[in-house]
């Protein structure tokens, strides 16, 4: 064949035929299901194109002027209309309700998630592991386990997108957002930010890989930093001087942060908020947003003095502050050169 | 007997020989005239001139699409060229396409009015849409913008120097353009029918412009709120969207969004009202089930304001607003499906022919299914996640706003053409152009549902290499749309001198439009017409049409 036309165009040819691609890979637990509305959709788009596609054909044909000289002249039917009402209606009930189903199944994430953080740049994406892994454009996951991403933008709107996984979510400035999903096929897919973000928005891409659990194990162990999130996060947390007020005894000027991952607090109007990673990333930035009950209003603003990344360590940090042992630890260790790179806990991903 | 105009045969029918085209002559008569027929050929010629300008961007776009890498131009003036196209498309031709133009000509003709209840804002409407317009050249010349159509802030606040505010200003002022043309429907609808025009005797056309005139007034302050705070935010940082200054970045989408979805419905409900006017003259049978379809129009003006947050699903909005909003989403397609199936059966037992208006109309109605369907996907909570912010999405719009409204406004412009200008266009050429613009508007577009769920962002300078078949698809797609759209411009320009005398009637229609003469009157009508028939009444026309071949005798 190739022979016979130019080998240009045959190179062109093959080229296009060995990379074209019609359907999305099928790489995380949510994608069948993403894919199963997705077909229901296209049937209920052809099936309403074929009946209006028919019914103008035939009515078109069959009351054409030379055929039809004279026309009929017809008001209308309420029945014919209230089935046309009705029965799109329900389908359309029908999509929402499919539709919002796998609207929670998607953004829900299990509770034995794994934790991985992203920042998001002009124009790169940061993905921080617990474990003190670090990455730019790209992310490695294992395979069979749900990973929640943590995300956050240090300027403008950005889009986390893995097609392969039908997962999206957009990264903003000043909150943060998560999605979750699970991986079931090893392999490199491709990583778009997908909301517009300047100039290199179409470069701010990058590889999600998705390894087997002992694959991934591997990986983790060679690429760590060796200091996990929470032990950067205990340096900060030094050399701010936040364990002056927070240091767990009864007359601190600050509440005990032992066991605040999760709790549900009582502030000083009487409302109730709960501490979640965002909650305490926005107690650090607007201290007076947030004041517990029992407690003064005197805590200055961290913003400007930590960088996001800097507050996801914070917020790692005080997640692990399970019991008053290790803020008292921190304590001791009081000066940020010494604060504590042997922890109790082994660096795990 | 005198005021009987009588109808003369098609072959032997002359040009009026006052008509409101020559009633006046000079540059003056023109940009100082209160007639709205003329103040809407001012907006055709505007408008064209816009929409090729848009279309030249659209036109840079898939050429860079093309291939993979991004080589034909730089990713900043990529960017700059998809928000002027969509600036442009937008806010200089969908926004005042068929209401500024067709709606101008033709509300006040078919109510039996002699003008608009306010002619000077008429003309102001048409001033500002033009300094509007030159704002956005002038952003043009000055080295562009590249916000995109959204201004997503904050990076149209505080991460690009390009000229915002040139553009916002462009927005802002093209907005009270259309504001002061929504108002002067209301009030020329609710005023200026003629004797014995009730509202269940209006044409279906000014049903869909009244309702979108009332989504005009109602919306469009509130994206000149959005694009102010935008411009105030650049200026001096009042940091109203700023989460450094405990504002909000969700409040802009918000804002943006509550202007812009409706807008979509501004854009689209006149060109319904062509549909509407166009099955039903070339069915020669009035619309199937009026008061729904009227009604309908209504309803989408209603419901279209409460389903904004849809464009933000996955922007980390309360579950509780997704829900709403999609179940929102979810009725507004109603109405719209209801109108298809009734211009469906406005065919049926009809007398049907296939006049370049009429295969525009089909063309209309099977890429708005399209569109509108596509839309549902999107309005579906868990399938909008993966779609949005792909080629699915810009695939979806261009079916409702490419398919279906510019489908609608060329349907409209060849149906009022013969009654605008006194000519009629040439027949086969023009069947010609509205194959060429579905074929390649499916291609086009068609091939991006496609790549959209491979997942191929939109806005991308540069793609990977397994969406190039699908992008040359598309390119390839672009080129035939372009020679489907230039055909018009050559041979509508031509019938100005060429074209056959159209005569009164050429379509036998019923509309008032099509019982004065054509190029009409500058007053419209000599005498205040006393209305009995309602709209898409053939059987009243009938009789009309005998009695006055009897007096002609």
């Amino acid at each position: 064949m190739s022979h016979f036309i130019s080998p240009v165009l045959w190179q062109f040819l093959t080229k296009w035929m060995t990379t074209f691609a019609l359907w999305p890979q099928e790489a995380s637990t949510i994608a069948p299901w993403t894919d199963a509305l997705y077909l229901f959709l296209w049937a209920m788009t052809i099936f309403g194109l074929v009946l209006v596609g028919a019914l103008l054909f035939t009515f078109a044909f069959k009351y054409r002027a030379e055929k039809h000289p004279v026309a009929i002249q017809v008001e209308g039917s309420t029945l014919l209309e209230a089935t046309w009402t009705i029965i799109p209606l329900g389908i359309f009930l029908f999509v929402f309700v499919w539709g919002a189903w796998l609207y929670f199944r998607i953004y829900n994430p299990p509770a034995n998630a794994m934790q991985i953080y992203i920042v998001g740049k002009q124009w790169m994406w940061k993905a921080e592991h617990p474990g003190g892994q670090h990455e730019i454009n790209a992310l490695h996951v294992p395979t069979g386990r749900p990973v929640q991403l943590t995300m956050i933008s240090q300027d403008v709107f950005h889009s986390y997108s893995i097609p392969a996984f039908r997962v999206k979510r957009e990264v903003i400035p000043g909150r943060y957002s998560t999605v979750w999903f699970n991986a079931t096929q090893p392999g490199t897919y491709h990583l778009f930010c997908t909301q517009y973000c300047g100039t290199l928005h179409s470069g701010m891409i990058g590889e999600i890989v998705a390894m087997t659990p002992d694959d991934y194990q591997k990986w983790t162990e060679t690429s760590t930093s060796g200091t996990s999130l929470a032990q950067n996060g205990e340096r900060i947390f030094s050399s701010l001087g936040c364990n002056s007020c927070h240091n767990g005894t009864a007359a601190a000027r600050g509440p005990n942060l032992s066991g605040l991952y999760g709790a549900k607090i009582t502030m000083d109007d009487g409302s109730t908020q709960i501490a979640t990673s965002g909650w305490l990333r926005d107690t650090i930035l607007n201290p007076s947003q947030h004041v517990p009950a029992g407690y003064k209003p005197i805590m200055p603003t961290y913003q400007g003095q930590v960088s996001e990344e800097g507050l996801i360590d914070l917020v790692e940090y005080i997640k692990t502050l399970k019991s008053n042992y290790r803020n008292q630890q921190t304590l001791v260790t009081a000066k940020s050169s010494d604060a504590a790179p042997t922890t109790p806990e082994m660096v795990k991903p | 007997m005198s005021t009987i105009v009588s109808l003369p045969d098609q072959s032997t029918a002359t040009l009026p020989k006052r008509n409101y085209l020559n009633n006046e002559h000079g540059l003056m008569s023109w940009l100082l005239t209160g007639d709205h027929k003329r103040i809407a050929m001012l907006y055709l010629v505007s408008i064209t001139f816009f929409f090729f300008l848009g279309g030249f961007f659209a036109g840079m776009i898939r050429l860079e699409l093309l291939t993979p890498a991004g080589d034909l131009m730089a990713a900043d003036t990529y960017n700059k060229m998809f928000t002027m196209h969509g600036i442009v498309m937008i806010f200089l031709f969908l926004v005042p396409s068929v209401p500024a133009t067709l709606g101008n000509f033709l509300i006040p003709i078919m109510i039996g009015a002699k003008d608009l209840a306010f002619p000077k804002i008429n003309l102001l409407s048409w001033y500002l849409y033009m300094i509007g317009g030159t704002f956005v050249l002038a952003s043009l010349v000055l080295g562009g913008v590249d916000t995109g159509w959204t201004f997503t802030t904050p990076l149209s606040t505080h991460y690009l120097n390009t000229h915002v505010i040139t553009t916002a200003t462009a927005i802002f002022i093209a907005g009270f353009s259309s504001i002061f043309t929504g108002l002067n429907f209301i009030v020329t609808v609710h005023r200026m029918r003629a004797p014995g025009m009730t509202w269940f005797k209006m044409p279906l056309f000014v049903w869909s412009n009244y309702a979108a005139a009332i989504m005009m007034v109602l919306g469009t302050p509130v994206l000149a709120i959005a694009i102010t705070l935008v411009a105030l935010e650049r200026l001096v940082g009042i940091g109203v969207f700023d989460p450094a200054k405990g504002g909000d970045p969700l409040l802009f989408q918000h804002l943006f969004w509550f202007y812009s979805h409706p807008a979509v419905y501004i854009m689209i409900l006149p060109g319904f009202g062509v549909i509407s006017e166009v099955i039903s003259t070339f069915s020669r049978k009035r619309v199937f089930g009026y008061t729904a379809v009227a009604f309908s129009s209504v309803a989408i003006a209603l419901f279209g304001f409460f389903v904004w947050a849809h464009h933000m699903f996955i922007m980390g909005v309360s579950n509780y607003s997704v829900l709403v909003f999609s179940l929102l989403t979810m009725l507004v397609a109603v109405p719209s499906a209801i109108k298809i199936f009734n211009w469906s059966f406005t065919l049926q037992k009809g007398s049907v022919t296939f006049e370049t208006p009429m295969l525009y109309a089909f063309g209309f109605i099977g890429l708005f299914t399209i569109g509108g369907l596509t839309g549902v996907f999107l309005g579906s909570l868990g399938m909008d996640i993966h779609l949005t912010e792909t080629y699915f999405i810009v695939a979806h719009f261009h079916f409702v706003m490419v398919g279906g409204m510019l489908m609608a406004f060329l349907a409209g412009v060849h149906f009022w053409w013969p009654k605008m200008t006194g000519r009629m266009y040439p027949e086969s050429v023009s069947k010609l152009a509205a194959i060429i613009t579905f074929i390649g508007f499916i291609l086009t577009f068609f091939p991006q549902f496609v790549v959209g769920y491979l997942g191929m962002p939109r806005r991308y300078h540069a793609y990977p290499a397994e969406f190039q078949v699908l992008n040359v698809l598309s390119t390839a797609g672009a080129t035939v749309l372009g020679v489907g759209y230039l055909l018009p411009l050559l041979y509508l320009g031509w019938s100005l001198k060429y074209g056959a005398i159209a005569g009164n009637n050429p379509w036998q229609a019923t509309g008032l439009e099509w019982q004065i003469q054509s190029p009409p009157l500058t007053e419209n009508f000599l005498v205040t017409p006393i209305v009995e028939q309602e709209a898409y009444d053939y059987e009243w026309l009938a009789r009309k049409t005998a009695r006055e071949a009897q007096h002609v005798a």
